[in-house]
């Protein structure tokens, strides 16, 4: 009976994450299946499909442009994020220290904060202190949410390591800069290695912070806003659906390497 | 007087100075240094101007040493305040629905699915990534008038003509729930992954039945990953503009667009300033009392 009831409930759950997977991926569709309609405006189901929306948005120039400077961005941002969520992890939790707890809350405060005031915030910033806005002062306003959330990212990895490994290294004599670069670094990789994947894919994905600060430098989500708002061109589908293999083929060749990874870890072990 | 001769000799106390300097030398605060030096210039700098500028008069672009609070009285004054309603009534109902729906589902990914949990979350994770922007403009074709994916089918399938949900509160909700979703969800199952199996099975094995197992033993330990998780759901809609503008019309105004109105158009910095440091206050407000009582080591898995 209990058991019954238990299996019940599980098939009860399975259901519902199926719901919520579809809810999830509707959207997503829609995006996809009207950038291969024919006709100049959406119209469902569709009747002729061709790729010819495509062709244009290509010959346009406008994914380079776009995706070109959404690409730049989020590729410096997850470099520069990793650097100082690489040192942002282990003060908040390798080493004790005294003020670390008031630094673990303090910056997660900017992921715990409404990003349109944050974008807004760094755009009378910039202006106050002279910088223009462009795709590198998006960059900076990119890294203010993204490097907590790194730092937050590699810290789980960072809790999972056994300092004793550093110590008998140290032992055993070698210098500093070995004992980071044989036992800290390959023991945090996997950490880092999903810091970086989240700081690109959020900063490519991202829209309140770069419509304030990157001025004329438009990114993919800028340029959609920009043209939803204002009415619907077929192009809008195309450009949103692109963007979407994009974020699906990084996010796809990460999680490979991963597992790739940890199967050769444990062949060896 | 004798007494005070027995006293031991004072120890030679380090003073301020060198206390500081060892402080310093800390190799968690050598390391925090980047990030906190970093957070001084991309976070507290942006605010103080913010701060700075929602108390210049109307329609001045710096500083000129004249201070007014004319900025908050408009506020109360005019009718702002149904745009903060609108936007904290929204946020609220996100996270309940978010909430609602997630629990679910992260228990079966902390509990049920084993090891296809990491695959369904991987496809969880996927709409994370594709900007919001996209994924709302999909519900626009979904909930389109006439040829939209929903209207569509129904014409197709069942030959009725129906009408489009777009441009009501009911659909900026959705919208919201939709895009904000993964937010309750990954935290919500991060805490239920930290309940241990055999306190659940002791519960159950002392007669507590499904819903005291839940209410005991369940939900105080997995609270602070649901908190986390409410909290960064509820922040992030107080400041969500695009579900309200491309689903909801120009019908309702909320604050986040309201303070953008004010910074292009209207050309009023110091009034969009004060109209931020007003949602800034009450989500500050909210969060240092969350934070308070989150210990985030162990959330994080500290051994």
């Amino acid at each position: 009976m209990e058991r019954r009831s238990k299996r019940w409930v599980n098939s009860l759950i399975v259901v519902w994450t199926g719901a919520v997977l579809l809810f999830f991926f509707v959207p997503i569709a829609g995006v996809i299946i009207s950038s291969f309609g024919k006709s100049r405006y959406f119209r469902f189901p569709v009747r002729a499909w061709s790729t010819k929306w495509y062709d244009q948005t290509i010959n346009a120039n406008l994914t380079e442009n776009l995706h070109v400077t959404s690409f730049y961005v989020a590729a410096c941002v997850a470099v520069i994020a990793l650097v100082l969520g690489f040192f942002g992890a282990l003060a908040f939790a390798r080493y004790d220290w005294k003020g670390r707890i008031f630094y673990q809350r303090l910056i997660m405060l900017p992921i715990f904060f409404p990003q349109a005031v944050l974008g807004l915030a760094l755009l009378l910033w910039f202006t106050y202190v002279g910088v223009l806005p462009s795709w590198e002062a998006a960059v900076f306003a990119h890294l203010v949410w993204i490097v907590p959330i790194v730092t937050l990212v590699i810290s789980i990895q960072v809790y999972g390591f056994d300092v004793s490994q550093e110590e008998a290294a140290f032992d055993l004599g070698a210098n500093r800069f070995q004992v980071f670069r044989e036992v800290t670094m390959p023991a945090l990789a996997p950490g880092l290695f999903s810091g970086g994947l989240f700081a690109f894919l959020l900063s490519w994905g991202n829209f309140p912070l770069s419509t304030y600060t990157s001025g004329a430098d438009s990114t993919v989500t800028e340029w959609l806003y920009t043209k939803m708002s204002s009415g619907y061109t077929p192009m809008i589908p195309t450009i949103g659906a692109i963007s979407v293999y994009g974020s699906v083929i990084i996010l796809f060749l990460g999680y490979i390497f991963l597992v790739a990874r940890r199967r050769r870890i444990e062949k060896r072990a | 007087m004798t007494t005070t001769l027995d006293a031991p000799p004072p120890l030679p106390q380090p003073n301020m100075l060198q206390s500081f300097g060892q402080w310093l030398r800390q190799p968690g605060f050598l390391t925090a240094s980047p990030v906190l030096i970093f957070f001084l210039i991309g976070f507290v700098g942006p605010l103080v101007i913010v701060l700075g500028f929602s108390f210049v008069p109307e329609r001045t672009f710096g500083f000129h040493g004249d201070w007014t609070v004319d900025n908050y009285v408009h506020i109360v004054s005019e009718s702002y305040y149904i745009s903060f309603l609108w936007s904290f009534g929204l946020a609220a109902a996100t996270v309940a629905c978010c909430l609602l729906i997630s629990y679910p589902v992260s228990y079966g990914l902390a509990r049920v699915f084993g090891r296809w949990a990491a695959p369904v979350m991987l496809i969880l994770v996927i709409p994370l990534f594709v900007s919001e922007n996209v994924r709302l403009f999909g519900w626009y074709l979904v909930l389109l008038k006439g040829g939209g994916i929903l209207a569509g089918s129904a014409k197709a399938l069942f030959g009725v003509e129906t009408g489009t949900l777009l441009y009501s509160p009911g659909t900026i909700l959705m919208g919201m729930v939709y895009v904000y979703l993964p937010y309750t969800l990954f935290p919500t199952m991060l805490g239920l992954s930290l309940v241990p199996r055999d306190q659940m099975d002791a519960a159950s094995d002392l007669g507590a039945n499904r819903w005291q197992i839940f209410r005991e033993v369940e939900l105080p330990i997995a609270m602070p990953g649901i908190l986390i998780g409410s909290l960064l759901t509820f922040v992030l809609a107080v400041g969500a503009i695009s579900e309200a503008k491309l689903l909801g019309g120009a019908n309702i105004v909320v604050v986040a667009h309201a303070i953008l109105h004010e910074f292009t158009y209207a050309q009023n910095w110091p009034l969009g300033s004060a109209i931020s440091m007003f949602a800034i206050a009450i989500t500050g407000v909210l969060v240092i009392i969350v934070m308070r009582r989150l210990d985030l080591d162990r959330l994080l898995g500290r051994k």
